[in-house]
């Protein structure tokens, strides 16, 4: 195995420890933080992919992943916020 | 010599992403949590796009791995800042070993700051002559 995909499992390791925010957090906020942090390593991921097979077209992928995960965090974001106002 | 560079960039990534990890579960409450993702998670991103960069050498590559990058460094605050103001708004309360809350009493029931209020009341209607 070499060093690059050695390091592919390493990075694969950290996300248990996000899931595991997603399962428990105790606010939705906190589930939010997990899932960015999800997002994060999988941007991450795709971008060490581009260097284990050579191809940099996985760049392509990670910078779709990085704008997806933006909208995706201020969408929830916006949602936590409003959600108070209709009394719950 | 460039590929050790590469390897030295690529596991400096890691133990970021590693710290940001561990933090997400170790810390006590949602604002230290976001404090470890929104930082450490950006620059473990973004040593792992530099080693792209660095590894391919080509302009084309270079110049996406390093517009992700920008593009990482100048979002992750913003979606930081909602969501921690969204939290704050919603009632998430930071843990008991906070001592300083400095928006505290800043905000009123309906999300608006108190300061910011003042500056946007109506004028008095202007009676009609």
């Amino acid at each position: 195995m070499s060093f690059l995909s050695g390091a592919l499992v390493a990075l694969m390791l950290t996300i248990p420890f996000a899931v595991y925010r997603l399962v428990k957090g105790p606010s939705l906020a906190d589930r939010v933080v997990g899932l960015d942090l999800i997002t994060s390593v999988s941007v991450a991921l795709a971008a060490l992919y581009a260097l284990v097979s050579g191809e940099s077209a996985f760049l392509d992928v990670a910078i779709a992943l990085a704008l997806f995960a933006f909208l995706a965090t201020l969408g929830l974001a916006r949602y936590i916020e409003h959600r108070g106002e209709k009394g719950e | 010599m460039l590929e050790l560079v590469v390897y030295a960039l690529v596991c400096g990534g890691i133990f970021f992403l590693f710290v940001a990890a561990i933090g997400v579960v170790r810390m006590p409450d949602l604002y230290n949590r976001m404090h470890a993702t929104s930082k450490a998670g950006t620059l473990g991103v973004g040593l792992i796009l530099v080693a792209v960069a660095v590894f391919y050498q080509e302009l084309s590559v270079a110049a996406r791995a390093l517009s992700a990058l920008a593009f990482i460094v100048l979002t992750a605050p913003v979606a930081a800042h909602a969501l921690g103001r969204a939290a704050y708004l919603s009632g998430v309360k930071p843990c008991d070993t906070t001592y300083v809350d400095e928006l505290a009493g800043h905000y009123r029931a309906n999300h608006r700051l108190e300061s910011a209020q003042t500056g946007l009341e109506e004028p008095p209607a202007k009676p009609l002559d």
